[in-house]
């Protein structure tokens, strides 16, 4: 079965929620293990690589948490374009899209739990929950690591905890991130002096599709970096909170912004809609750029009885693979091409949408904000 | 000063090598510094992108303080860590141990996990953690002869030995 019948066509998969989903996006853990007995996929030979795939695939396969009908793949059976729409789902790294024989990828069919078989360690291991959810990304995890842990043995040290190809990963292996949507931070200019207070605190933080890539659409990835010498619990704690704060100071920003430069805030998301309903050629850059206007349109009640899933959705709908899915020539459309069938794709997907109705607007953080992370 | 390759654009990478004993000046264009793989610098540069600035001098360092010159079990060398900042399998953390400490503190927060531990694992480690504890405080007591002390305490340790 090809991965594009297994996964969750967009207009579902925008539709999950979570508790404060108006600015976090998503929450994820994620933790690197290796077997004690084989060399590191970077450094090991086919040999090697193929040992650790094979004792590993159908372990991971047969975990309670990935159910009956996972899906199971080794990474040379997937064409280019179907792994580049698993990395837009942020279910693969980009370094994993470039693996082939001897690295696999196992997740369940709610998406939740996702498995990378040899990619920079033998295991890289994430839970995904919509909203902020990071206590309980961490629990799923935790226990996929724990039921695994009875059927093989992971290289651990008393000292070092569990080893990892790049000591930066050392320790407890894990990677703590959310994906949040700050527009009222950028707008209000504040948002590099928030970036420089959280590194301070060694949280990094990064664009859209993790390490190396630009902010877009005003989506930011906050994430640790510091793996040695702290429990997983203090780190997940540590990140919540410090994501709490982020939360407020955005809906402050939101609220100044609508009190004191509204016709700016107005002026951003008229001009994204009208934008998105007329223009014949858009890049991916530009899109998500005016996706984030319309979808803080939508948080603040600008658009009558229209839920974010629907900008959520074009968000995903309007990423390169997922619109070369959609054309009739798939991987033969050559970028400029993309950019005039982005372009009518968002056309007629937002003439079904209102006109932004300044009447409407509710400050944020009201009734629309989910209740607090459990 | 033009490029010794194609000699037909200005030279912009000018690398000195010494290998053998010998000194080697090339002077390249970027292209053909490129083709003719002139660019190793580079090499220092993604471990200071990977563990942050000032990290490859560090590990520079530390590798030049590992006593061992290879992994016995996967073959990995200094170079090869120095070079991609990464290690080749748990027995290199052994191997490379000795130094590795100065490059971890620049990363994290301590040096000694403090997070889970296997299950297979938690009983062991503590009768071991116990063991180191009460030999520890046996030496202690016999130090300051303190008999009566020690002879519980070896009595203890006994026990515990025991019970593992």
């Amino acid at each position: 079965m090809s991965v594009l019948d297994f996964l969750i066509p967009p207009s579902e998969a925008s539709r999950r929620n979570g508790p404060h989903d108006v600015i976090v996006l998503s929450s994820r853990v994620r933790l690197a293990r290796n077997l004690r007995t084989v060399p590191f996929p970077s450094h090991s030979k086919k040999a090697d690589r193929m040992k650790a795939f094979e004792a590993l695939m159908p372990v991971v396969r047969s975990l309670p948490l990935m159910g009956p009908d996972a899906f199971s793949e080794s990474m040379d059976k997937l064409p280019a374009l179907e792994k580049q729409i698993l990395v837009e789902r942020h279910l693969i790294s980009r370094e994993h899209a470039a693996k082939n024989a001897g690295s696999g990828l196992v997740f369940n069919r709610e998406e939740s739990v996702c498995v990378m078989v040899n990619e920079e360690d033998h295991l890289r291991m994430q839970a995904l929950r919509p909203g902020l959810q990071l206590r309980q990304a961490w629990m799923t995890i935790d226990s996929v690591d724990s039921a695994l842990q009875e059927r093989v043995e992971f290289a651990f040290a008393e000292r070092y905890g569990f080893l990892t190809a790049c000591p930066t990963n050392l320790g407890t292996g894990i990677r703590v991130s959310a994906m949040l949507h700050l527009p009222g931070l950028v707008l209000a200019e504040q948002i590099n002096q928030i970036i420089q207070a959280v590194n301070k605190l060694g949280l990094a933080v990064r664009g859209l599709y993790g390490e190396g890539t630009e902010a877009l659409g005003n989506i930011f990835q906050v994430s640790n970096q510091m793996t040695l010498g702290e429990s997983e619990n203090d780190i997940v704690e540590r990140i919540n909170k410090v994501l709490l704060q982020i939360i407020e100071h955005e809906q402050n920003a939101r609220h100044a912004q609508l009190e004191k430069k509204p016709a700016v805030l107005l002026n951003h998301i008229g001009r994204a809609y009208g934008i998105l309903g007329n223009a014949w050629s858009i890049s991916s850059k530009e899109a998500m750029n005016l996706l984030s206007f319309m979808r803080l349109g939508v948080d603040l009640g600008l658009f009558r009885d229209m839920p974010k899933s629907q900008v959520d959705e074009l968000f995903l709908r309007s990423q390169p693979a997922h619109l070369q899915l959609a054309h009739p020539l798939r991987d033969k459309l050559a970028s400029d091409e993309r950019d005039l069938f982005r372009a009518e794709m968002l056309r007629q997907s937002t003439s079904s949408f209102p006109r932004p109705d300044p009447s409407l607007i509710r400050p944020p953080g009201g009734p629309t904000e989910g209740p607090a992370a459990a | 000063m033009l490029c010794q390759f194609c000699k037909v654009k200005e030279a912009t990478v000018h690398v000195t090598e010494i290998a053998d004993n010998k000194v080697k000046k090339v002077d390249a264009c970027a292209a053909c510094a490129k083709e003719k793989n002139y660019n190793d610098p580079t090499a220092f540069a993604l471990a200071d992108h990977l563990l942050g600035l000032g990290a490859s001098q560090k590990m520079e360092e530390a590798s030049e303080a590992v006593g061992a010159v290879s992994c016995d079990q996967c073959g990995y060398t200094q170079a090869d860590f120095k070079k991609s900042g990464r290690l080749g399998c748990a027995r290199c953390y052994e191997v490379f141990s000795e130094g590795l400490d100065s490059v971890l503190k620049t990363m994290h927060k301590d040096v000694r996990h403090r997070g889970k531990v296997p299950a297979a694992l938690q009983k062991v480690l503590k009768s071991s953690q116990l063991l180191n504890r009460l030999t520890k405080e046996l030496q202690d007591a016999i130090q300051r002869e303190d008999f009566e002390t020690a002879a519980r305490l070896r009595d203890e340790i006994k026990a515990a030995k025991a019970v593992a």
